[in-house]
């Protein structure tokens, strides 16, 4: 399996302020080490946000893209 | 948990303390976002609810919150609940249990318990993790590097 094939996928569509932080740190404390987690929203400034925590966290991103109506963040734990 | 703990790398003691002093809709609806952001970042926390803000910790207390502007007998809130449908914004329960279930604290104020005849049972014991007072505040807000009063 490749590093950055997601094995727990957290949905933030049409989540706002400030779910989506709160579902992707929900997700980091249900993961088990080694999970790679894969946030997919259309919040925007989640898609700044979900980084700063992570980077608080101390995990790193393998993955971060945006597209015109949604985006998504892949990261290990 | 413990793989939380495992995969959290705190750089420094972080820790932040929240004192709810109000019981307008709008601010505690602050409190518990800004509180969530903190957890969500890896930052314990936790919340006094305390004269007013205490109010709003009893059952219903959420429901019956006013605005602290605008509220014009309710309409205001009954506005704001439309608009947060609209937009869907989190409502107070739903960012109340996401701050218990990211490890958030709430500490109920003893003291405004009896000034204002608020029982134990007549609180949101769901939520709350400890009763107390000022020194409990103080002692916990002693090593926070941030503390806020709404």
């Amino acid at each position: 399996m490749k590093e950055t094939n997601p094995t727990v996928t957290v949905d933030c569509m049409g989540e706002n302020c400030p779910m989506p932080l709160v579902k992707t740190r929900e997700a980091i404390m249900k993961a088990k080490k080694g999970d790679v987690i894969k946030v997919v929203g259309d919040h925007p400034n989640s898609f700044d946000e979900i980084p700063m925590a992570l980077n608080a966290l101390g995990i790193k991103i393998i993955d971060q893209k945006k597209e015109a109506d949604k985006w998504s963040i892949i990261f290990k734990v | 948990m413990s793989a939380t703990k495992k995969n959290t790398i705190i750089k420094g003691k972080r820790k932040a303390t929240i004192i709810l002093h109000s019981g307008d809709f709008d601010k505690i609806m602050s409190a518990f976002i800004t509180g969530n952001g903190f957890l969500a970042m890896g930052v314990p926390v936790t919340i006094f609810f305390t004269f007013w803000g205490l109010k709003a910790l009893t059952k219903n207390g959420f429901k019956k919150a006013p605005l602290s502007k605008m509220n014009f007998f309710g309409l205001g809130r009954k506005m704001i609940n439309s608009k947060m449908k609209k937009y869907n914004v989190a409502d107070l329960d739903t960012l109340a249990k996401s701050f218990k279930q990211l490890g958030g604290r709430i500490t109920a104020c003893t003291m405004t318990m009896q000034l204002m005849g608020i029982k134990e049972k007549d609180l949101r014991t769901d939520l709350i993790s400890d009763l107390g007072s000022v020194g409990a505040y103080c002692y916990e807000s002693i090593d926070a590097n941030i503390t806020l009063f709404i």
